[in-house]
């Protein structure tokens, strides 16, 4: 099966296909992980301060039933894979996007399949928040509303970051995985050319930019963390 | 002013109801320096809590100025807290915000304009000695530094009062003194009651006027420092002023003698001087059969127990020279061996 893998036909055909197809693919794969993400975290950043603040010993506790729905709708969606996700969501998609191939189609699934992971982080970064830090706002008269927005959010920013990384990479390999059922980008190549057409220098060169991008989103949002992070000590003011 | 009558405090775990705080009456004066003390568990926080209403008693009242807190609104005591701020253990400053901004913070909520805001902070920040440090952050400060940003940040609102919630506890002594006389000049100046939670005689002694004792949620004994110290009445004082001794527990001498009480309520000497000048010029040999006293800024407080094998006549010498030094009262007391 590899033996004519690095023929030279085989090598300067890669390279035609490489040149036509990648920059755009790279492009899809891109404008796609980042309108999911902002999109995701549109959704999911008030549901998981929702999550925290709504708790019964929360600064603005909500009615039992709404926070046990959200939590049910989270976890639910959380559950299916995402494959199946993207199909369920079929009509939505058309709903929003007027189709359900093609580049902004898969949006839609990626978007709801990640918005309440990022709930979930969200989650997990309000609540590095010390409580009393919460207390210490609550005993200069804060409102809920100046303790989400004036403490909880700011004080979590680092670690806000961190999880928008973790976010933004997932979205990434989901993005790909939506290739298969008419997204664009470098996903679509892996699999066109990899699992239909048996061109694996092309899918091994599309596996090989997906894991550069990854690369390249964590160590930018890992560097943004650190430098938000007041918390570590400087030595010059 | 702040009154505090009758409040009580339960809470529900999963063991069981706590009660932290039973029946619970302090009065403060207004620009005082107030010490509440107790053991860990005592319900000092609670206490403290309820004075701004992060918890609010099940039952009692408190009144600061003539308003009583327990029947304001959430909004209305929002506005209120800005008379009440507090400092705490930990200091729970900002972290991702500089000394300024942390500063700034209440007059942000209290809705000032941003200018105004930074004007007053930077004010305050000289006052606490940290105007050098307004860029620096938090995680840039020691502990010492970090409680005076607190306090800045505190006083911002102009208070009526300042809750300190073991402000001092995790301070080294020098800085402990230093946050102290911080706490102590701002109340010389800007009359604030200062209202201090402890489980630290030192702190007490050195800055209260005032003090109350809290055991197991209930007020054990209250009063002034200097009174409530040296005629420790209830058991949890005595536990407090004497932690190294149980004041029950007697080393007794031989038999056939006498015991005379001694108190010593500020006085200049301190025991076993007294003693020995006795002897010297009395001739009267006492034994000590049981000392806890204490000094408190250069002055002995607390009790001792003499021992003195004799007649009516040596032991009533000895009371009348005692009670003749400044300060002293003694009297003979009956012993159950
Ligand atoms: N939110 C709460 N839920 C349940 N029990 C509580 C709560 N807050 C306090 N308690 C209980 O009330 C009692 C008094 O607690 P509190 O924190 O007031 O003590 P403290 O005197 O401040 O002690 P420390 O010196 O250790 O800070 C304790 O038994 C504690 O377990
Ligand atoms: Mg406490």
């Amino acid at each position: 099966m590899f033996n004519d893998l690095f023929s030279k036909e085989t090598l300067s055909e890669a390279w035609r296909i490489i040149e036509a197809e990648f920059p755009t693919a790279i492009w899809e794969t891109v404008y796609v992980t980042v309108l999911a993400t902002a999109f995701s975290i549109l959704i999911g950043l008030p549901l998981g301060v929702l999550l925290v603040v709504g708790e019964k010993n929360g600064i603005l506790p909500l009615p039992s039933w709404l926070l046990h729905t959200l939590n049910v709708v989270i976890n639910l969606l959380r559950s299916v894979p995402f494959l199946i996700l993207m199909i369920l969501v079929f009509p939505l998609t058309r709903l929003i996007v007027g189709t359900v191939v093609g580049t902004t189609a898969s949006i839609v699934p990626l978007v709801i399949a990640a918005f309440p992971f990022v709930a979930r982080l969200t989650e997990s970064s309000l609540r590095e928040v010390s409580p009393n830090t919460v207390e210490m706002a609550q005993s200069m008269g804060a409102s809920p509303i100046q303790i989400i927005v004036k403490v909880m959010i700011p004080e979590s920013v680092p670690s806000l970051i961190s999880n928008a990384t973790i976010a933004i990479t997932t979205i990434l390999g989901y993005s790909a995985m939506s290739g298969i059922i008419g997204g664009g980008g470098l996903g679509k190549i892996a699999i066109n050319y990899g699992y239909y057409r048996y061109k694996y220098l092309i899918m091994i060169a599309a596996v090989i930019l997906l894991i550069i991008l990854v690369q390249i989103f964590q160590s930018v949002g890992t560097r943004l963390a650190a430098k938000a992070d007041k918390r570590i000590k400087k030595k010059s003011i | 002013m702040i009154d505090i009558k009758n409040i009580s405090k339960k809470f529900n775990t999963a063991e069981g109801t706590v009660e932290a705080l039973k029946n619970v009456s302090i009065s403060i004066p207004e620009g005082d320096i107030f010490g509440i003390i107790g053991m860990s568990g005592a319900g000092k926080s609670t206490l403290v809590r309820c004075i701004n209403m992060l918890e609010r008693p099940d039952a009692g009242s408190i009144e600061i100025d003539g308003v009583n807190l327990c029947e304001l609104s959430e909004s209305k005591l929002r506005s209120v807290r800005r008379d009440i701020t507090m400092i705490f253990q930990g200091f729970n400053l900002l972290m991702q915000r500089n000394c300024l901004k942390n500063v700034c913070f209440p007059l942000e909520l209290a809705g000032k304009s941003k200018s105004e805001a930074k004007k007053r902070a930077l004010e305050l920040l000289d006052t606490v000695g940290l105007g050098d440090k307004a860029k620096a952050y938090p995680a840039q400060l020691s502990g010492g530094q970090q409680q005076r940003v607190a306090i800045a940040r505190a006083l911002a609102t102009n208070p009526k009062v300042l809750l300190c919630d073991e402000a001092t506890s995790a301070l080294d002594p020098t800085t402990t003194n230093s946050i102290l006389e911080l706490i102590r000049s701002i109340n010389e100046k800007l009359g604030i009651t200062v209202i201090i939670i402890t489980h630290q005689m030192s702190v007490v002694e050195s800055i209260c006027k005032h003090v109350a004792i809290l055991d197991n949620g209930e007020v054990a004994e209250q009063g002034e420092v200097t009174e409530v110290f040296s005629h420790p009445k209830s058991l949890a004082a005595r536990k407090l002023v004497f932690p190294e001794g149980s004041t029950d527990s007697l080393i007794v001498g031989g038999s056939g003698e006498r015991f005379v009480r001694v108190i010593f309520n500020g006085a200049g000497a301190t025991g076993s001087p007294l003693i020995a000048r006795m002897a010297v010029e009395k001739g009267i040999e006492a034994n000590i059969a049981y000392a806890s006293t204490k000094s408190i800024g250069g002055k002995a407080y607390g009790s001792m127990l003499l021992g003195i094998s004799g007649d009516d006549a040596d032991v009533n010498t000895a009371v009348e020279y005692l009670t003749q030094t400044p300060d002293v009262l003694a009297e003979e007391v009956t012993v159950h061996v």
